[in-house]
C-alpha cells in the first residue's frame, strides 16, 4: 500500500481548507469526488471542483491519487462551482417555458393582443398547425428528457438556468407573437410550401428522434464507457454515416421546416441562432470524438455532411 | 457609451508590458498603427478647432453641427478599423466593437437621420465629450507606440474620463430622447404589420431600449475604467473576481 498524504487548498486564496493525513488510494477512492472532509452539506460534490492546478480543469470523479502526477503529498486546490441543478431539471424548466408561453398566444390571452381581439381565433389553418408543429417539437423534448436521454455529468450552475430560460422563453414568446397576431399573413406560395414544410418537419422529428435513442441505447445500463455511434436498420439513422452528431442536423432541419411553414422572420433568426449554436456544439463533440477513438470515420462531417 | 474604453497599445498594463508587447508587433503593424493614431489624433483636432472657430466667429453654436459633419463622419466611422486592431494588439475585441457600434449609431441612426434634432444644446454637449476624449486617447495610443509617453497625456487619459464619460453619456441620453417626437411621427426605419415577412420593428421603443440599456452598462464600462485607472496610476493590483 501506498500512503498519501492529502492538502485541499483554496483555489484562489491558497489558504489550507483541510489536511488528510495517511490516506489509502481506496479511501479517498478518487481526487475528484465529493471530498466531504470540507464537512459540510453546503458545498455538496456537484459545486466542488477539484484540479491539480488552481486554474486547472477539474478532476472526473473516476480519478485515483494513484494515476496522478502527484509524490506521497498530493496539494489539490478546491473551488466552489456555486450553486448547482440538475439536467433533468434544466431541461424540463427550458422546454416546458416556450410549450406554455405559445398557447398564451394562441389562444390570444387579452394582455397579449389588445382587447379586441382577445380569446379570437385565426382565420388561416396554418396558424393552428404551426401550434401542433411547435407543442409537438416540446412534448417531444420533454419526453426524451425524462425517459430517453441519459445525462453524464450531474448537473449545470444555477446562473445559466436564468440566462437560458431568458433566451428560449424569451424567443418563444416573440416568434409566437407574430405567428398568432391576427394580422399574420399567411405563406407567398400557399398551400404547397405549408405541405412541404410539414412533410420536411415530420421527417425531421422522426430522425432527431431517432437520433436520440440510438445514442441512449450506447449507454445501456448506465455503462460510463464512450462509444462510437454507429448507423442502424432505422433508415433515420444513416445520416450517421455522414455526420457525427446527425440529432443536431435533424433539429436545424425541424426549425428550417418550421420557418418556411409560418414564413416568419423571428422563426428564420431563431433557427438562424440555433444553427449556431448547435454547430459550435457539433464542432466540439466532432473533435472530441476525433480525438478519442483512432478508428473513427474519417468521412464524417460535424453537422452538415460533405461541408461543416 | 461612446467614450474612452480598452484601448490599443497600452492597455492599462505597466509599461514594460506595453513595451514587451509592442515589440512582439511587426515593424509594418506599429508603422501603421502609430500612423493610424497620428491621423485620428489630427482628424478630432481639426474639429476641435473647426468648432472653436465657428463659435468664436457666430457666437452661437446653431449650425455647428452643418459645418462639421462631413469631417465628424469619416473620422468616425474609420474608427471601425480599430475592431480589425484587436487582433493585433491583443484587445478585447467585444469592447472595442461595443464602443464603436454606439458611436456609429450615434453618428448616423440618430444625428444623421434625424435632422430636426442637430441644433440641439446636447449635441454640441456630446460633440465636446467625444472631441477631448478622442484627442486624448489617440495621442496616448501614438506617443505610446512611440515609446515616448509624456506623463501628463497618461494623466490625461486616465483622468480626463471621470468627468467626461458621464458628461457624455448625458448628451447622449439627452439627444435621444429629443429625438424620440420626430421618429414617433416619421416612423422612420420602422416596419408594420401586415407584411409577408411576418415582423415588425418600431425604431420608437427600440430607442427606449438603447436609453434604457444605458443604465446596466455605464456603470460596468465607468467602474472598469477606474480600475484601469488605479492599476496604471496607483501600481495597484487588482485581483479580478473570477466566475
Amino acid at each position: 500500500f501506498v500512503l498519501y498524504q492529502v492538502e485541499i487548498l483554496d483555489w484562489k486564496t491558497k489558504q489550507q481548507l483541510c489536511f488528510l493525513d495517511k490516506v489509502n488510494d481506496n479511501i479517498v477512492e478518487m481526487a475528484g469526488d465529493s471530498i466531504y472532509c470540507l464537512a459540510d452539506p453546503h458545498w455538496y460534490p456537484a459545486r466542488q471542483s477539484i484540479r491539480l492546478d488552481p486554474k486547472g480543469k477539474s478532476l472526473r470523479d473516476e480519478e485515483i491519487l494513484q494515476h496522478l502526477p502527484v509524490g506521497t503529498t498530493a496539494t489539490l486546490y478546491f473551488k466552489d462551482l456555486g450553486p448547482q441543478i440538475g439536467w433533468t431539471m434544466v431541461f424540463l424548466t427550458e422546454y416546458a417555458g416556450p410549450l406554455f408561453i405559445y398557447f398564451l398566444f394562441y389562444f390570444r390571452m387579452p394582455f397579449v393582443y389588445g382587447l379586441n381581439d382577445k380569446l379570437t381565433s385565426s382565420p388561416h389553418p396554418v396558424v393552428n398547425l404551426a401550434c401542433i408543429c411547435h407543442s409537438f417539437h416540446y412534448i417531444k423534448r420533454l419526453i426524451e428528457t425524462i425517459f430517453v436521454h441519459r445525462f453524464s455529468h450531474g448537473t449545470m450552475p444555477l446562473r445559466n438556468i436564468i440566462k437560458n430560460c431568458f433566451y428560449y422563453w424569451g424567443f418563444a414568446a416573440w416568434l409566437a407573437y407574430y405567428i398568432n397576431h391576427p394580422l399574420y399573413t399567411p405563406p407567398s406560395y400557399g398551400q404547397n410550401q405549408i405541405n412541404f414544410a410539414v412533410i420536411m418537419f415530420l421527417i425531421c422529428e422522426a430522425g432527431n428522434f431517432s437520433i436520440h435513442i440510438t445514442l441512449s441505447d450506447l449507454r445501456r445500463h448506465g455503462s460510463k464507457i464512450r462509444k462510437i455511434p454507429y448507423p442502424t436498420k432505422n433508415p433515420f439513422t444513416w445520416l450517421f454515416f455522414f455526420v457525427s452528431c446527425p440529432n443536431y442536423t435533424y433539429e436545424v432541419g425541424a426549425w428550417i421546416s418550421f420557418t418556411i411553414m409560418t414564413q416568419c422572420v423571428p422563426v428564420g433568426l431563431f433557427t438562424l441562432l440555433c444553427f449556431i449554436q448547435m454547430t459550435v456544439w457539433a464542432k466540439d463533440k466532432h473533435y472530441t470524438y476525433v480525438r478519442e477513438f483512432k478508428d473513427y470515420p474519417s468521412i464524417r462531417m460535424a453537422i452538415i455532411p460533405f461541408l461543416l | 457609451m461612446a467614450s474612452s474604453e480598452e484601448d490599443g497599445a497600452g492597455n492599462g498594463s505597466l509599461e514594460e508590458k506595453e513595451k514587451g508587447r509592442k515589440r512582439s508587433l511587426g515593424a509594418l503593424a506599429t508603422a501603421w498603427l502609430i500612423g493610424y493614431n497620428i491621423a485620428m489624433t489630427a482628424g478630432w483636432l481639426v474639429l476641435a478647432i473647426a468648432m472653436a472657430r465657428f463659435y468664436m466667429q457666430k457666437g452661437t453654436y446653431k449650425g455647428i453641427y452643418k459645418t462639421i459633419q462631413k469631417t465628424l463622419k469619416f473620422f468616425q466611422t474609420f474608427a471601425v478599423l480599430e475592431v480589425v486592431h484587436c487582433a493585433v494588439v491583443r484587445t478585447s475585441v467585444l469592447v472595442t466593437g461595443v464602443q464603436v457600434s454606439s458611436r456609429i449609431f450615434m453618428v448616423w441612426l440618430i444625428t444623421h437621420s434625424i435632422k430636426q434634432i442637430q441644433n440641439e444644446e446636447s449635441v454640441i454637449l456630446f460633440l465636446v465629450v467625444w472631441t477631448v476624449t478622442e484627442i486624448t486617447r489617440y495621442s496616448f495610443y501614438t506617443f505610446s507606440l512611440l515609446n515616448h509617453l509624456p506623463y501628463f497625456i497618461k494623466w490625461a487619459r486616465y483622468n480626463f474620463f471621470i468627468i467626461l464619460y458621464p458628461v457624455g453619456v448625458v448628451g447622449e441620453l439627452l439627444t435621444i430622447y429629443a429625438a424620440l417626437p420626430y421618429v414617433k411621427k416619421t416612423g422612420i426605419f420602422s416596419l408594420r404589420l401586415p407584411n409577408k415577412y411576418n415582423v415588425s420593428f418600431d425604431y420608437y421603443y427600440f430607442l427606449i431600449i438603447v436609453m434604457a440599456s444605458y443604465i446596466p452598462l455605464f456603470p460596468q464600462l465607468y467602474f472598469h475604467m477606474l480600475r484601469q485607472r488605479r492599476k496604471v496610476l496607483h501600481g495597484e493590483v487588482i485581483v479580478e473576481k473570477d466566475d
